[in-house]
């Protein structure tokens, strides 16, 4: 039925076309291949120094917690012995008589770079290598579960509107009048004493799952909310329309037309979420809800560090300096690839 | 009791349509308005769409015109049905279509295409042109000789652009480009019907003409019938074999473009052709009527009664309030040409011996200049 036969010649008469001229003449040296949307915001965040430098700083500390074993290996310590208190380790002392470690700047030596826990006299280069790996893959565990389903919520109530967005509007409005914190700490005994019974002792791993659980549960409407508004935006542009005029389902129109367009808030949205888990992680652990001896975590040595911090202040600063270097990249990450996706919002 | 006089008599006499494609009886869209508190109800509706009567024969094209908020594209996308109408009905092909669902649609969704306005908006700006222009394709499970890509580059070649563009992204395209690709996408089907809603009103004077002798070329080329809505009818002038004008919602004369542009008979089309700038510019030729309306057209939430144009017609009587003056052929009219007015101008549009200037402020600034010229008094 079509004839490009008939249609002019695309030589000359694409040339006398004032408006095609000009992109026709730009784009001969480098082949006609257009650039995408995200190789154009790959080529922003690449100029944006901070953000190279911080990804590549987060991109560090996840390689660290990936290869926790090897350093320690490395080190020569493990997070579980008690170098202060068991005999095998007699000979080479790391603790004086009141429990706090011997030499320099919390027992920084040869043996234990980053010193010794006062008391037990654990190593602190292993328990933090460990711990930032528990917590780590714990937020990322809890941030990608949250993300999922708030992506999944927001899309169905933006897309199809009406009394289902009313419905589940609601059930958002419900679940964000709970004061987080609060149920944080009020949760994880309930969800724990929920599946395990009290006179044993929870398993390591099912303390994960209650903190993957709550967290999740409390933590999915920001990510609903926002895919919401955005498909809502969407959903009244014309290309929508012209999907469905060409008989699409609504089912493609999701995730061919909508989904490929919520992505860039969807990853801006995850390098902030994903430093705040890791805060309300340590929270947790911290208000002793979450991780319990002798599981190392990120959270726990910031408590242990508190009851430290009168006699031995140096245990705090590696963790501390640790997390704040952490939570600052992942957090100016997040500006750049906001400004990298969307340049003029922001500044 | 109009529905009898109006569509027997409908088909324009163009001489192209010999049979109907799509014929729309009494189309209604009201959109619903709710409030109140704290129980929200519905409180009222937008009587966008209202009766609305309306043939398009095939391979014929027909211009849908009037003011902003006319309820032009509501028709539109009643047509392609992407709004299910309030009542009414649909016929394509001598298919009810009115309220028929995704599924048994299907048979027709690739014959009924729509070209959008905003051709910043009508194209996803994460797919490349040729996966814009493909989908279609891959919806309805189209496998063209020699494959969807080869048929892409065909239609992009047919619409004026390089085929190299296959994979470029939208951003980098103008608004005239970009409105080749919407061409480009509701041909890739092969449709009858294109309804195309201001296809060129984004675009730049300078870029209209070119997309408009696109689609001129394609409609005469591929035999395609068009509905193509625009505002003013200048733009109509040259592509419609027959124009319907709307105003609040109905339909208040549709003819073959001959009546309309030379002897059109109500108030309100003589007001939109007065209209049309390229009348001040052959000054020499015959002098052309000059109306110039005061006001905004009326909410569509509350129509006045009878005729919906007598707030601002200069014609208007107490009849005009009481009663809907019925869309009719006129005596005197050619055959097609109804139009639905009680007291209908004469079928002429040269210069009448006053100007209408429905509008005081104009009036009293048009008057003070006549009154400054001899300024020798006192
Ligand atoms: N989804 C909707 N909900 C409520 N009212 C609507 C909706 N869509 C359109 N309307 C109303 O219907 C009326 C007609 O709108 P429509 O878009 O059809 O006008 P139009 O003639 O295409 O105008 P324009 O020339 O500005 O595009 C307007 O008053 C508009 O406010
Ligand atoms: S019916 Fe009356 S108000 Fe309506 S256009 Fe005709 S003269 Fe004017
Ligand atoms: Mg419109």
């Amino acid at each position: 039925m079509t004839s490009p036969t008939k249609a002019e010649g695309s030589g000359p008469s694409v040339a006398l076309d004032p408006e095609l001229a000009s992109t026709t003449e730009a784009d001969k040296p480098k082949k006609l291949e257009g650039r995408s949307p995200g190789q154009l915001m790959w080529q922003r965040f690449k100029r944006d120094r901070t953000g190279m430098l911080c990804a590549g700083v987060v991109i560090f500390y996840f390689v660290i917690a990936l290869s926790a074993p090897l350093l320690t290996a490395l080190s020569g310590t493990n997070p579980y012995t008690l170098y202060g208190q068991d005999p095998t380790y007699a000979d080479s002392p790391v603790l004086d008589d009141f429990g706090l470690p011997l030499g320099w700047f919390g027992g920084v030596s040869g043996d234990h770079w980053f010193g010794v826990e006062p008391q037990y006299g654990r190593d602190l280069f292993a328990m933090l290598m460990y711990g930032m790996r528990t917590s780590l893959f714990m937020a990322l565990g809890v941030t990608v579960l949250l993300m999922l389903t708030g992506i999944t919520i927001g899309l169905v109530g933006g897309y199809f509107g009406g009394r289902t967005d009313y419905w589940i509007g609601r059930v958002t409005d419900f679940f964000l009048a709970f004061p987080q914190q609060l149920f944080f700490i009020a949760f994880m005994p309930v969800v724990t004493a929920f599946f395990v019974d009290p006179q044993e002792e929870t398993p390591t791993y099912f303390r994960a799952v209650a903190i993957l659980i709550v967290l999740w549960l409390l933590g999915w409407m920001g990510m609903a909310r926002l895919v919401r508004s955005t498909v809502l935006s969407l959903r009244e542009r014309e290309f929508v329309e012209a999907a469905k005029v060409s008989g699409a389902s609504p089912w493609r129109i999701v995730r061919k037309e909508i989904l490929p367009n919520v992505v860039s808030p969807i990853l801006v949205q995850f390098t902030y979420q994903l430093p705040s888990t890791i805060l309300t992680i340590a929270f947790l652990s911290f208000a002793g809800v979450g991780f319990v001896e002798p599981t190392p975590d990120w959270g726990r040595l910031f408590a242990s560090g508190a009851k430290y911090a009168e006699q031995d202040p140096a245990f705090m600063f590696f963790p501390g300096v640790a997390m704040v270097i952490f939570i600052l990249c992942f957090n100016l990450l997040g500006d750049s690839v906001r400004d990298a996706f969307d340049p003029k919002s922001g500044r | 009791m109009s529905d009898n006089l109006t569509l027997p008599a409908q088909q324009g006499p163009t001489g192209t349509s010999t049979e109907t494609l799509l014929a729309v009886e009494g189309l209604t869209k009201h959109f619903p308005i709710y409030g109140g508190f704290p129980i929200k109800r519905k409180v009222g509706a937008v009587q966008a769409v209202d009766g609305v009567d309306l043939t398009v024969g095939v391979g014929e094209s027909v211009g849908l015109v009037g003011e902003s908020g006319c309820g032009k594209s509501t028709t539109g996308r009643l047509i392609t049905r992407l709004l299910e109408p309030t009542a009414g009905k649909i016929t394509y092909a001598g298919q009810d279509i009115t309220h028929a669902s995704r599924r048994q649609l299907a048979p027709v969704r690739s014959e009924i295409q729509m070209i959008f306005q905003d051709p910043y908006s009508s194209l996803n700006p994460r797919q490349t042109v040729g996966t814009i222009i493909k989908s279609p394709m891959e919806v309805n499970g189209i496998e063209p000789e020699g494959g969807r890509e080869k048929k892409v580059r065909e239609l992009l070649e047919l619409v004026g652009l390089n085929p190299e563009h296959y994979n470029r992204f939208p951003h980098e395209f103008s608004g005239g480009q970009r409105q080749r690709i919407g061409v480009a996408r509701a041909l890739a089907l092969s449709p009858k019907l294109i309804v195309a809603d201001e296809p060129v009103s984004a675009l730049d004077v300078s870029i209209q003409a070119q997309v408009v002798n696109l689609l001129q070329k394609v409609q005469e080329e591929l035999g395609i019938a068009f509905l193509f809505i625009a505002h003013d009818l200048a733009i109509v002038r040259h592509f419609s074999q027959r124009v319907a004008v709307m105003y609040l919602g109905k339909v208040v004369e549709v003819g073959d473009r001959e009546s309309i542009y030379n002897r059109p008979r109500h108030p309100y089309t003589h007001a939109l052709l007065s209209a049309v700038p390229e009348v001040a510019v052959d000054d020499e030729g015959e002098q052309r009527e000059r109306i110039r309306l005061a006001g905004d057209v009326p909410s569509p939430i509350a129509p006045p009664s009878g005729c919906r144009f007598r707030t601002r017609c200069w014609k208007a009587q107490d009849k005009c309030a009481s009663e809907e003056p019925p869309l009719i052929q006129l005596s005197g009219n050619r055959g097609g040409h109804l139009t639905a007015c009680h007291f209908p101008e004469e079928p002429t549009t040269e210069a009448r011996d006053e100007d209408v200037v429905m509008d005081p402020a104009l009036k009293a600034l048009e008057d003070s200049a006549a009154d400054e010229a001899p300024v020798t008094k006192d």
